[in-house]
């Protein structure tokens, strides 16, 4: 078995174009995906026409809040160009300059303060459609986000002038000319002093059913505060995750990446190395006594499995270089990717044993290990309940899903468990290696 | 020399499905024979190599001599394109389990003439030096019976004298050769012993001058060409066949 191992190794040395695309492949791969992570996605140029005043500002309640401060969450989320006139912007948008143009009227600060109509944005837009809809959802959340600012401050304000209305005090904040106000919390002792002054009549029964009303008042507009921080953000987001270990997403991209590589390299070098064999028409040589076809089969996965482990442990290592990997588990990191190797490769010298020449296998086995990748990648709830049962069944019978839940567990410590996936994977290599030694029968 | 035979079919019987491909074939090798396999298209002739180099097994009767002791040479040079000459010969050597792969090589080269091409990629040689290479592999193991399918196929006139030279030299230094081939001139010129398959059947086995007397030449003196008598032999035996039937 060693002969040909050797002889393939030296195959494989002699075959530039092909090593050159194996260890390029993976770089290329690594590169990119620890680029991708490293580097957050570039902001887009918006142009913005703020037509409103210097130092506008809305009045709510005898406090100000500035425009400019309000839109400087919009212009955090975007690359501002900023333009004085609304055609100034649409020109910026019709040239390309910008992607969209957000016009921010004269009178937004008047319509604010007055808390009867809604202040408007205009937002133009350009550019193919995937960047229309990155722009537009870039602006709608940062909308969102600044009038959730907008709507805190409101609260607060509202907050005080019931603080105010309750326990009374100064109202020359309030830029009312009065000294002092009295609150709701005190007006019933104040009633009830008055009332016990009172003799029995009318008038003490009207000072009676004054001294309930404030009684009521008081008690309820406590808890109004509480009830404007319920309207002015009426769901917020608590995350609970029921089971398994929560993967973050670099590192999750990271095993991703590491598995397709892992799987195209294997699986192609495997299923071309036997496809070569019946393409030389050196098999029926080889099997008439001089290597068993069982042999034969250990010997491509070996070659196979052995080559594709290198580059993928060299594609590992080398996206640790941008995100932080835990190296105290490498030892698991092995385990899943000799494991997610030998299955690889057994499918690949399936895939081989069934073609009589190169080019149909690395075809077929092409055709075979993308949708395979893309399948494993649908998470639950995408599709219907019954395709993705049937999603499922397919995942389990090809090395994909195991390979990535393995190496997803290795170095993220993710569920399921290592263990599982492991065994899924060797169960998959003798399945597969079957699967070869019967389509190596026709030689 | 002995005179046992060093290869021999019994009964060999092969089928693909329904069809029989080789039908009751029996026949045996002795030393130094130069024998030739010939037989229309879908004769059986590749298969029954195929049953006696041990590539398939034979579904009835049985092959004599062991699969070490017979070389074979498919139609097809089987051989690793993208190695040179001396390494296609050194790895088949060690798979072939020589005694002394180094030397084997060396002699391998020389023998057939391959010394000066020993560095060169094997998909950079011409058809006929393939072939050449390809019949080296089949006699590493120095077996004591080589089954060449086809061997001149692909070759042009030249390159075909002297691939007939070459094995004529290694029949007459001891090797059994069975050849098979389209060219039944080529058989007449070279084999001492001609065996005609036709539908799996072998229905001669004698040199090529009594297969002209069967098919009704020679005797009479009268100038009959070889093909021609090889086909009117083919003809009746199929009429033969019809009447039985």
């Amino acid at each position: 078995m060693r002969w040909l191992l050797g002889k393939d190794l030296l195959i494989l040395r002699r075959s530039r174009v092909l090593v050159a695309v194996l260890v390029v492949y993976p770089i290329a791969i690594a590169l990119l995906i620890g680029l991708a992570l490293s580097r957050s996605p570039g902001k887009p140029k918006v142009a913005i026409a703020n037509l409103a005043a210097p130092g506008a500002a809305v009045e709510l309640g005898g406090s100000k809040i500035e425009v400019g401060r309000y839109y400087s969450q919009l212009f955090s989320e975007v690359q501002p160009i900023k333009v004085k006139t609304r055609e100034e912007a649409v020109q910026k948008v019709h040239s390309g300059e910008a992607l969209a143009a957000v016009v921010i009227p004269a009178n937004i600060a008047a319509k604010l303060s007055s808390v009867l109509s809604q202040g408007q944005l205009e937002v133009i837009y350009n550019g193919d459609a995937l960047q229309q809809s990155v722009v537009q959802s870039k602006i709608q959340a940062a909308v969102a986000q600044a009038n959730l600012a907008l709507s805190v401050q409101i609260r607060k304000l509202a907050a005080q002038g019931i603080n105010l209305l309750l326990q009374g005090g100064d109202l020359s904040r309030l830029g009312i000319a009065q000294s002092h106000l009295l609150g709701l919390e005190q007006a019933p002792s104040v009633l009830r002093e008055a009332i016990a002054h009172q003799p029995p009549g009318h008038v003490r029964q009207e000072l009676l059913r004054v001294q309930e009303l404030a009684d009521f008042a008081a008690r309820n507009l406590n808890i109004s505060k509480d009830v404007l921080a319920t309207v002015g953000q009426p769901v917020q987001v608590h995350s609970t995750l029921v089971h398994g270990r929560r993967t973050p997403l670099d590192t999750f991209a990271v095993v991703v990446a590491v598995s397709i590589s892992l799987m195209f390299v294997c699986v192609l070098l495997a299923a071309g190395g036997i496809a070569l064999e019946r393409e030389d028409n050196t098999l029926a040589r080889l099997t008439r006594g001089l290597v068993s076809r069982e042999g034969l089969v250990v010997e491509k996965l070996l070659l196979a499995g052995g080559c594709s482990l290198v580059l993928a442990f060299a594609m590992l290592a080398g996206i640790g270089a941008f995100v932080t990997l835990d190296w105290s588990r490498i030892g698991l990191w092995l385990a899943a990717l000799v494991a997610g190797a030998l299955a690889f490769g057994a499918l690949g010298v399936a895939i081989g044993a069934l073609t009589r020449e190169v080019r149909a296998a690395s075809l077929l086995a092409f055709l075979l290990s993308l949708p395979l990748a893309f399948l494993a990648l649908v998470p639950a709830g995408a599709v219907a309940p019954a395709l993705y049962n049937v999603i499922r069944a397919i995942s389990a019978v090809f090395p994909f899903k195991a390979a990535l839940q393995a190496l997803d567990a290795a170095v993220n410590g993710a569920e399921p468990a290592i263990g599982g996936s492991l065994v899924h994977l060797l169960a998959l290599t003798l399945l597969f290696s079957v699967l070869a030694r019967i389509g190596l029968r026709r030689a | 020399m002995s005179d046992e035979a060093v290869l021999s079919a019994k009964g060999i019987t092969r089928r693909y499905g329904e069809r029989v491909a080789v039908r009751e074939v029996s026949f045996e090798v002795r030393p130094g024979e130069l024998v030739a396999l010939i037989g229309p298209n879908g004769a059986g002739k590749t298969t029954l190599l195929s049953v006696l180099a041990g590539v398939q097994s034979a579904d009835e009767g049985s092959v004599g001599g062991s699969a070490q002791g017979v070389g074979w040479v498919p139609q097809q040079p089987a051989i690793y394109t993208k190695l040179t000459v001396a390494e296609n010969l050194a790895l088949w050597a060690r798979l072939e389990r020589v005694a002394d792969p180094r030397e084997t090589v060396r002699r391998m080269l020389e023998q057939t003439d391959l010394a000066d091409r020993a560095d060169e990629q094997v998909g950079r040689l011409s058809g006929g030096n393939r072939q050449r290479v390809n019949i080296a592999v089949g006699l590493l193991s120095e077996p004591a019976a080589l089954l060449l399918d086809e061997p001149s196929a692909s070759l042009d006139p030249i390159q075909r004298g002297r691939l007939w030279q070459f094995i004529a030299d290694l029949a007459a230094q001891g090797t059994s050769v069975v050849f098979s081939t389209h060219n039944v001139a080529e058989a007449e010129r070279c084999a001492r012993r001609v065996l005609v398959l036709h539908e799996g059947r072998l229905l001669f086995d004698d040199s090529p001058q009594a297969l002209m007397q069967a098919a009704g030449g020679g005797a009479a003196g009268d100038k009959v060409d070889f093909e021609e008598g090889f086909v009117a032999f083919l003809q009746r035996a199929a009429g033969s066949e019809r009447s039985a039937a």
